[in-house]
């Protein structure tokens, strides 16, 4: 157990790409943070590096205190667990987990005795004898992570472990993952491409993007407070709906124009986020996230446009409406034209769509209660939680928050 | 089903109909290959396979068989009227065979020469190909290319240069010169067969034994190793099998003292007879021992050594 710091790390390959630019983590003893991003985004280089198999360009890597960029990752301590297991094929379960030990001598009992206590743990006692071609995903996952905890290391890492399970196992290893590093208090560092494993697990979660970190912050203060546009679109699920709006100032109130339709910025909002008051009249980009938003003809008509400062109902036609049970997913479009900014340009490559949304689009997806009778086809009408506006600068992408700098947690502290 | 009556049709006729208008009924018009596999299941084609493997044979078994009768019978008779009289068979080459110094000399002369050219090419082909694949160090790919590159020289260049540097170095006509120049020459071949096989182990799981604490050496020892088994034994067996029938490298570079088997079987050929009773003997037991080595290292042929590895 042991602090992992990165100070200015680099990772700069011989054509001059910077697969991780100037990345400063601190990880604190026992803490499970989460590096998150879509792929290409240096995540991934970002640990290797930890882990010593990669070289780093500029910068220290430090664990537990210790200086380890000239340590090779045989001695430097911690344990990885990989994307695809790397379970030695010729080798029993029980030569996969001791396999660390034997190589550094320990002697035969106490090998057997820490095997053992790591196989209960993982419910793998029943197979310590068979080879790795006969377990199932689930099982080989267990064993690779059997044999980073028998070594009682300074520090998992661990790349994106759960990503060659099927759902329903990633989401049961999931758990167990969180439970066996809570148990164990290991530092652990934790790599994933999806957003939904970065929330539940991390302790902190950094988001990172073409090698450059976002945001490091607690989860619920990401999706609380992105600080860009980039962290804003990847956490969230759906993602929030970015579109370009104007922002028009009306006395102590504002009203914000999505295309023809306007929504009513509360004072309070406006009060908390001074500096919204330097866009009046320009453009902006809003977010809202489609659990922000339900149908507003659900608590009958009148309800909807009370709150203060002005309308908080959209109107548009529902084009397509899938229900998951506890929810209705609602694709509708508001005349705004959507946000096209570098960061969007990104968050919809690693959507895998080609190019950024068409333009004119202004698609978006609301969550409503399911109790609500929307029809594909029919018109809608969308109550959207004005109190609960994103709003980014169009052009630099940056979150417009209260204080700036609050929700930028990065730390930059001394040994 | 539309394949049942090409079946049942006898075998070798010529080309199967065409499946004709039931083929429409629903059932999946199978392709040229499948069809043609299903017929190379069926017994009939198996027993002309069968039937050619002991074509092939015929030369084996007739080598055999004339090794167990007498010069005498041998020069008289052909070998396959051995099926009417099988009195006349007799271990009595064999046993002749024991007592000429010649032939036991030679005998030991190449499994000396054969053990240690074998051993040595995959000790060495091993260890290189690790590096190849797997380590970083200053002009690793235009060494190997260099390696690539020798596969295309012909010994036959080499063996009047080499001559003449043995005869400097004094190894000329020794078993030394023999087994140095099967390494020299079978080694880019097995650093190539042994690179290739192990640099298609995936990467990860090097990384995970240097994460679990593996220096270098150890790596390749608990990990690499047991992984090329079948590559290795492949090369082992092919590595036995080329030293052990050579015949070339031996006339020119062992002396009478320390020639293999293939050159004393080879002096016992005459321009108007040959010393059969020798020859047959000797060739056949020439020809058990790579048998005995094909067996023992045929255990490690195994199929999906890497399956769990990763996923």
């Amino acid at each position: 157990m042991a602090r992992v710091r990165l100070d200015g790390v680099y990772k700069i390959y011989p054509d001059g790409t910077r697969a991780v630019d100037d990345l400063s983590l601190d990880i604190a003893e026992g803490e499970l943070l989460v590096l998150v991003g879509p792929s290409g985004c240096g995540k991934t280089t970002a640990l290797r590096m930890v882990a010593g198999l990669e070289e780093i360009s500029r910068g220290t890597v430090a664990i537990g205190g210790r200086t380890v960029n000239r340590v090779p990752a045989r001695d430097r301590d911690v344990a990885m667990v990989f994307q695809s297991y790397a379970l030695y094929p010729h080798l029993t379960v029980r030569d996969n987990i001791a396999f660390g030990l034997q190589l550094r001598r320990m002697p035969k009992a106490e090998i057997a005795e820490r095997v053992a206590k790591a196989a209960a743990t993982l419910g793998l006692t029943d197979h310590l004898d068979r080879k790795p071609r006969n377990l199932s995903g689930g099982q080989r996952q267990r064993v690779a992570m059997g044999r980073a905890i028998v070594r009682n290391p300074q520090a998992f890492l661990m790349d994106e472990p759960l990503s060659n399970l099927d759902a329903k196992l990633r989401v049961q290893m999931r758990a167990e993952i969180s439970r066996i590093q809570r148990d164990l208090g290991v530092t652990t560092v934790y790599v994933t491409h999806d957003q939904v494993e970065a929330m539940t697990l991390g302790d902190r979660v950094a988001v990172m993007k073409k090698g450059v970190l976002q945001q490091v912050a607690p989860p619920q203060e990401l999706y609380e407070r992105p600080v860009n546009l980039f962290v804003a679109g990847f956490i969230g699920s759906p993602a929030m709906n970015l579109l370009q709006g104007r922002l028009e100032g009306d006395g102590d109130a504002a009203l914000l124009h999505l295309g023809d339709q306007a929504l009513g910025v509360p004072r309070a909002l406006l009060a908390e986020r001074p500096a919204l008051r330097g866009y009046l009249g320009r453009d902006i980009a809003v977010g809202i996230r489609p659990e922000d938003m339900d149908d507003a003809d659900l608590d009958g008509p009148a309800a909807a446009g009370a709150s203060g400062g002005g309308a908080a109902v959209l109107s548009s036609t529902a084009d397509l409406v899938e229900a998951l049970g506890a929810e209705l997913l609602v694709h509708f479009a508001v005349a705004a034209p959507p946000v096209v900014t570098e960061d969007t340009r990104e968050l919809a490559r690693d959507a895998g769509a080609d190019d950024a949304p068409a333009p004119g689009g202004g698609a978006m997806i609301a969550k409503f209660s399911p109790r609500s009778r929307v029809a594909e086809g029919r018109p809608v009408r969308i109550r959207v939680d004005t109190g609960r506006l994103y709003f980014f600068d169009p052009d630099s992408g940056a979150g417009i928050w209260g204080e700036p700098g609050r929700s930028d947690s990065r730390e930059v502290g001394d040994d | 089903m539309s394949d049942d009556a090409a079946t049942t049709a006898p075998p070798g006729t010529g080309p199967d109909p065409l499946p004709g208008p039931d083929g429409a009924e629903g059932a999946p018009r199978r392709s040229a290959a499948a069809r043609a596999a299903a017929r190379l299941g069926s017994g009939a084609v198996q027993l002309v396979l069968v039937l050619i493997a002991l074509f092939w044979l015929v030369p084996t078994l007739g080598l055999f068989v004339s090794s167990l009768r007498t010069p005498a019978d041998n020069a008289s008779s052909g070998w396959w009227t051995v099926l009417a009289r099988p009195a006349e068979l007799t271990l009595e080459n064999y046993a002749g065979l024991l007592d000429n110094p010649t032939f036991v000399g030679s005998f030991w002369n190449t499994v000396l020469i054969t053990v240690p050219s074998t051993l040595l090419i995959v000790a060495i082909a091993a260890l290189a190909g690790y590096a190849f694949a797997w380590m970083d160090f200053p002009g690793r790919d235009w060494l190997f290319l260099g390696v690539v590159g020798l596969l295309v020289v012909p010994i036959q260049v080499a063996l009047v240069p080499i001559a003449q540097l043995y005869g400097g170095a004094g190894i000329y006509g020794s078993i030394t010169g023999v087994v140095l120049f099967h390494v020299g020459f079978g080694l880019p071949f097995a650093i190539f067969l042994l690179r290739n096989f192990f640099a298609a182990i995936p990467r990860d799981l090097l990384e995970a034994a240097r994460m679990d604490g593996g220096r270098e050496l150890t790596i390749f020892r608990r990990v690499i190793l047991p992984l090329g088994g079948p590559a290795i034994a492949s090369l082992t067996i092919f590595q036995f099998l080329w030293v052990w029938n050579d015949l070339l490298v031996a006339l020119v570079f062992a002396d009478a003292a320390n020639q293999p088997m293939t050159k004393a079987l080879q002096a016992e050929m005459r321009q108007f007879g040959a010393n059969i009773d020798v020859i047959a003997s000797g060739a056949f037991i020439s020809m058990v021992v790579p048998l005995v080595v094909f067996f023992a290292f045929q255990r490690y042929f195994v199929q999906g050594v890497m399956a769990g590895a990763v996923k």
